[in-house]
């Protein structure tokens, strides 16, 4: 162990780190991208009922438009600020779940590796994620996404070196 | 000083008789299906012997080229008739070393070596067979090669100080099943399985023969004729009957407890040794598994809704390694707490005492799932007491009565409890099952809260244990956070690789002792 102070405050529930503003951008083209077969299904069946004369067109179509322009405007804004993490000398707290909240702390001393990954998408909106991996069966793999792709590196580089240094 | 050996000879003998045995089943059905007309007989000989020729030269090569190989730091096995894999597996990440006889390699004084090494299931080592000398002596090795590699570094900074390690005598029997217990233990294990195995057999006897057991005419025809019978026996000799049929049952359903009991768990004996616990069992197919202390990470008492109220439990080992099915070792199937105490000691843990403060779920967890599950049921009343004829309402009505009623009684036993050293955990429909973990030894913790939970103020806790899970339910969110701060000091003031290293010989006592003042600090203020 290394001759720094170790013990500092115990700020487990203290103000989260926000991520990157890119994030948001990378839900709402998810969200769009995942909501196209829906709004396809959509105009197929609106075009199966055209000639039938039963409702006028757009009943089927239109909610389905509203509902998927809603989601696209509101849910990754509202995502991405229910997300966040805190990074200190020893552990990493990471915060996510908009309905069900999970507060999940994990400390440098019991990672066992580490992964930076990076999607098409979160390539193209230039951020990463990141995962330790640890040996417990709950959370054996802890996600960080939408963290800015330098700054994924930086805390990998941080995190391993932690590592080495409890070891050697 | 590797060398390179093969398994035995005689397993050769078992692969031959596994494919003969394989063999007889298609032969036989050539023999009496309409293919080749007259000559069928020898053409189902024929292809019987082929396969058996088959199967005894492919396991004869399979032999030949299977190898394995010991050397001073790891175990290797190669293997392969067309495509070569070698395998190596380093002493140290063997979990345990087992040696499983089942009943055929058994007469021929045959024994599997299985190495458990955490990857799971179809990833572990194994070499099948050796005999029985040569698994021990295999066991031995590796035990000692491990212990080599595990106390060439700690033993360096020798700590006259620290207690005399228990490197008694190679086996204390800390716990054993006499045949009285397990008779007792067997009826408690009251299963129906076989029930479900007849319903198979029938299933079968519907595939091979006319019979359509699934046509509910012939039922309801046989049903009528038995029917008709009972009637005209009068009332008395109905409920007479019921009554046997319902005795019938019990007994069926013990004797197949007791039996499956007494195949599993024949003969079972804990021992402890100088560094790890033993555990044989077993009446034809017999293991003998072997885990390091220090790879327990932690306890699991399990009980029976009946069992409990005559006072019996039992006790589990978690660890990376797994058991046959099962994800931890069963170390005392069927004792008493007083029995369980001993072993709980031997392996380094402490029983909650008269110290431990639990600390009950919130009631408004309670109060919550008693609800929810009440709401469940109330939905199906309303939607009875519309649609379904009268009076049947009362059935949904009645659930609904209970499972608030069994979510009362089940808070009872949701308690969890933090200590210097442990977590407890505890929960359970109608007798508890406790857990206990080494704070040491988690890897992670959660808060995790539903829309109700947050609403309401409390959390699940899930903390990260290695070859298991623990979790606390219903915590006050506050409580929560301060049981997470007090783990976590536990856990950063160590690092993983000196997880295994014996607690005296720790790299930098001083920092751990900081560490220690610093968490009993938070334990007083949890």
């Amino acid at each position: 162990m290394d001759e720094t102070p170790v013990p500092q405050p115990l700020d487990d529930d203290g103000a989260l780190t926000k991520l990157h503003p890119n994030y948001s951008h990378a839900l709402r083209v998810q969200t769009t991208l995942s909501s196209i077969p829906f709004l396809v299904g959509a105009l197929v069946l609106e075009g199966a009922f055209r000639g039938e004369g039963l409702f006028p067109s757009g009943i089927i179509a239109g909610p389905v438009l509203l509902i998927a322009l809603a989601l696209i405007i509101r849910i990754p804004q509202t995502r991405y600020n229910a997300r966040g993490y805190q990074i200190s000398a020893d552990r990493l707290r990471v915060v996510r779940g908009l309905m069900f909240r999970s507060d999940t702390v994990v400390p440098f001393g019991r990672v066992q590796h580490i992964d930076v990954h990076q999607g098409p998408l979160e390539r193209f909106f230039g951020i990463a994620t990141l995962t330790l991996h640890t040996a417990g069966n709950h959370n054996a793999s802890v996600s960080l996404p939408g963290l800015g792709e330098g700054l994924a590196r930086e805390m990998r580089e941080e995190i391993r070196a932690h590592i080495r240094r409890e070891t050697l | 000083m590797s060398d390179t050996r093969r398994t035995a000879p005689l397993s050769v003998a078992i692969g031959a008789l596994g494919a003969i045995r394989s063999a007889v089943l298609p032969a036989i059905a050539i023999a009496f299906s309409g293919i080749g007309g007259g000559g069928r007989f020898l053409v189902a000989l024929g292809v019987g012997l082929a396969a058996v020729a088959i199967g005894v030269v492919t396991s004869y090569v399979g032999w030949r080229r299977l190898t394995y190989t010991i050397s001073e730091t790891d175990i290797r096995v190669e293997s392969g008739i067309l495509s070569r894999a070698a395998r190596s597996v380093p002493f140290e990440r063997i979990q345990d070393v087992s040696l499983e006889a089942k009943p055929l390699p058994r007469l021929l004084g045959l024994v599997a070596v299985k190495f458990e090494t955490g990857a799971g299931g179809a990833d572990d080592l194994a070499l099948q067979y050796l005999t029985a000398a040569e698994g021990e002596a295999l066991r031995q090795l590796v035990r000692e090669r491990r212990e080599d590699v595990a106390v060439a570094a700690p033993a360096a900074p020798a700590d006259p100080a620290a207690p005399a390690r228990p490197a008694d005598d190679a086996g204390e029997v800390l716990f054993a099943l006499a045949p009285g217990r397990l008779l007792t233990f067997g009826l408690f294990e009251f299963s129906l399985a076989v029930f479900a195995v007849l319903g198979g057999a029938l299933q079968y006897v519907d595939n091979v023969t006319s019979v359509d057991v699934w046509d509910v005419d012939l039922w309801y025809g046989w049903l009528k004729e038995q029917g008709s019978t009972v009637a005209t026996l009068g009332p008395y000799a109905q409920a007479l009957g019921a009554v046997a049929g319902l005795v019938g049952l019990l007994v069926i359903g013990s004797i197949t407890g007791v039996v499956r009991t007494f195949l599993r768990d024949w003969g079972f004996t804990l021992t402890r040794s100088a560094r790890g616990f033993r555990r044989q069992r077993g009446l034809f197919t017999r293991t003998d598994v072997v885990m390091p202390a220090h790879r327990v990470q932690g306890l699991v008492i399990g009980t029976g809704a009946v069992r409990y109220r005559f006072g019996w439990h039992s006790l589990s080992f978690v660890s990376l390694a797994q058991d046959d099915k099962e994800q931890s070792h069963v170390v005392a199937p069927f004792a008493t707490m007083a029995e369980i105490a001993p072993i709980v000691a031997a392996s380094g843990f402490r029983l909650p005492g008269e110290a431990t403060r639990w600390q009950r779920a919130s009631t408004r967890h309670r109060n919550d799932l008693a609800l929810r599950d009440a709401a469940i049921f109330g939905v199906a009343t309303i939607g009875a007491a519309i649609f379904a004829p009268t009076g049947l309402f009362l059935i949904p009505l009645g659930l609904a009565v209970l499972a608030v009623g069994a979510n009362l009684y089940a808070w009872e036993f949701r308690r969890h409890a933090i200590d210097e050293a442990q977590v407890y955990a505890s929960h359970g429909f109608l007798s508890p099952k406790q857990e206990i973990a080494t704070r040491l030894k988690l890897h992670s913790v959660e808060i995790a809260q539903g829309p109700v939970a947050r609403l309401r103020g409390y959390a699940t806790v899930h903390l990260g244990l290695a070859g298991g899970s623990f979790a606390m339910r219903g915590v006050p969110i506050n409580e929560a956070r301060k049981l997470r701060a007090a783990v976590l000091e536990t856990i950063t003031a160590t690092d993983y690789s000196r997880l295994d290293a014996p607690p005296h010989s720790a790299p930098a006592p001083q920092a751990l002792s900081a560490a220690q003042s610093g968490f009993s600090e938070n334990f007083l203020a949890t």
